[in-house]
């Protein structure tokens, strides 16, 4: 069926056919994706708020649509889900600000 | 939060037939997903067979104090399907020559059934050992003729599983209704005074955790250490184990699904993490559902959706185990529910 919008919620289903085309790196990534999701030196629970938090960071609707359901699979509070979000927002306006001194910098040299 | 039962409501999900039909259509007719026969056939593993009978789960009725959003009963205060003492005396003949060890009642609230207790006490003098009550916990306290259930359970060391969707209020009482949260620690705590779930007890008190909307259950022994950590601080609430178990595609649940527009992404969630591992240890394998008119299913679920045994008996009342175990196990799409990830049965996880 015709579909004009670029992200399709539906497609996500479909992530996993890039390998079809590129069958090694398409592998390779998974086998890494799975991997990195595993219970570790921080457990699953712990890396299901950082993908939450950079999910949003990076603006991808796919990532929030699975780490939302991956959270709440993990027992996740919606204050904590939102706090995470915020801990990436935080980052990302520190992110732009801290460039504030650049500019700062740059004024002071420019001027007399 | 629903008041009423579906079939109350006259809600066309209350029909057996027409959720079997929408497991059937879809994505599955179209061959988008393949039906869980065809999965099965892929791993050699159909027709499914039944192995070691050792549990008998008898449904003693409908009848609930609560009406759980997810419920695949579709169980509720209204629902007056409750298994007769008659029904209870059938089972009795088949419990003192079955070779199940274990005794697993499930409802609704098997609690309400008014022959509840005279029932445990025949079949504990039928020699049955190994009880286990479904327990909604708020039943303990929803009227005063129920308050001494911890200490009638605890005379016939009764293994108590309990539901608890979450270790927060507001989960808990989205998925099961206001206050079933402070009623079910309430009753927790009583069920911890007479040595429930107390660290090396016998009276063994274990939860079971059913995820609150479209989502399949997280890692069982996390969600665990999590259960354990918050109650043990909060509420000083000792339990045993917890277990996780997926919701099924059936009655309220599956309403729920089609209503909130989830059915697909779920039932793709299911066949995405078919484990075929957990196919081997599922509950059908071990287990005759028995419903509260005394017919025979594969498993609770099953009964639900009216599929009854693939067998020449399909009642309590002429019940032999040896035709019974001798059957082709009825599968749809819901199996999907118990072989996702982990698997999942009565018990929990299975792989």
């Amino acid at each position: 069926m015709a579909n004009n919008s670029y992200y399709d919620p539906k497609d996500l289903r479909k992530f996993g056919n890039i390998t079809e085309w590129s069958e090694e790196l398409g592998t390779k990534f998974f086998d890494y994706y799975g991997k990195v999701f595993e219970e570790g030196a921080l457990t699953a629970r712990e890396k299901s708020l950082i993908a939450l938090a950079v999910s949003h960071v990076v603006k991808c609707p796919y990532c929030i649509d699975a780490y939302t359901k991956d959270g709440l699979k993990h027992g996740l509070t919606k204050e904590e889900m939102m706090e995470s979000v915020h801990v990436g927002a935080a980052i990302e306006s520190g992110a732009t600000l801290v460039h504030g001194v650049q500019m700062m910098n740059k004024y002071d040299k420019l001027s007399m | 939060m629903l008041a009423k039962s579906l079939k109350t409501q006259n809600k066309e999900l209350a029909n057996a037939k027409k959720q079997l039909e929408i497991l059937s259509n879809g994505i599955f007719s179209n061959k988008e997903l393949p039906t869980f026969a065809r999965k099965i056939m892929e791993t050699g593993q159909f027709p499914l067979r039944p192995k070691k009978l050792e549990v008998l789960q008898i449904n003693l009725g409908y009848m609930c104090n609560q009406v759980c959003a997810h419920c695949h009963v579709d169980a509720g205060p209204d629902r007056k399907e409750i298994m007769s003492q008659e029904t209870m005396k059938q089972c009795l003949e088949v419990i003192k020559k079955t070779n199940a060890s274990t005794l697993d009642f499930t409802g609704g609230a098997p609690e309400m059934n008014p022959n509840f207790k005279w029932f445990v006490d025949e079949a504990s003098k039928a020699g049955i050992k190994d009880f286990i009550v479904r327990s909604n916990l708020t039943i303990i306290r929803a009227n005063k003729k129920y308050y001494d259930l911890p200490e009638f359970y605890k005379s016939h060391n009764v293994h108590i599983m309990s539901s608890m969707p979450h270790w927060t209020r507001g989960k808990t009482d989205k998925q099961r209704g206001d206050g079933v949260f402070d009623k079910s620690i309430k009753a927790l705590q009583e069920l911890n005074k007479v040595g429930y779930g107390m660290p090396d007890s016998d009276l063994k008190l274990d939860l079971v955790y059913n995820p609150s909307g479209a989502f399949l259950p997280g890692d069982q022994d996390s969600m665990e250490r999590n259960f354990k950590k918050s109650l043990l601080e909060d509420f000083g609430i000792h339990f045993h184990k917890l277990f996780t178990i997926t919701n099924l595609p059936v009655s309220r649940f599956l309403d729920y699904l089609i209503a909130s527009d989830n059915y697909e992404d779920y039932m793709y969630s299911l066949v995405d993490a078919y484990n075929p591992l957990a196919v081997e240890n599922v509950m059908c394998t071990n287990t005759i559902s028995v419903s509260w008119d005394g017919w025979l299913y594969d498993c609770d679920f099953n009964q639900m959706l009216k599929l009854k045994v693939a067998s020449k008996i399909t009642h309590i009342s002429e019940y032999n185990e040896e035709l019974i175990n001798n059957r082709n196990i009825i599968i749809s799409q819901h199996c999907y529910g118990c072989t996702a990830g982990a698997g999942s049965s009565c018990q929990g996880t299975v792989a």
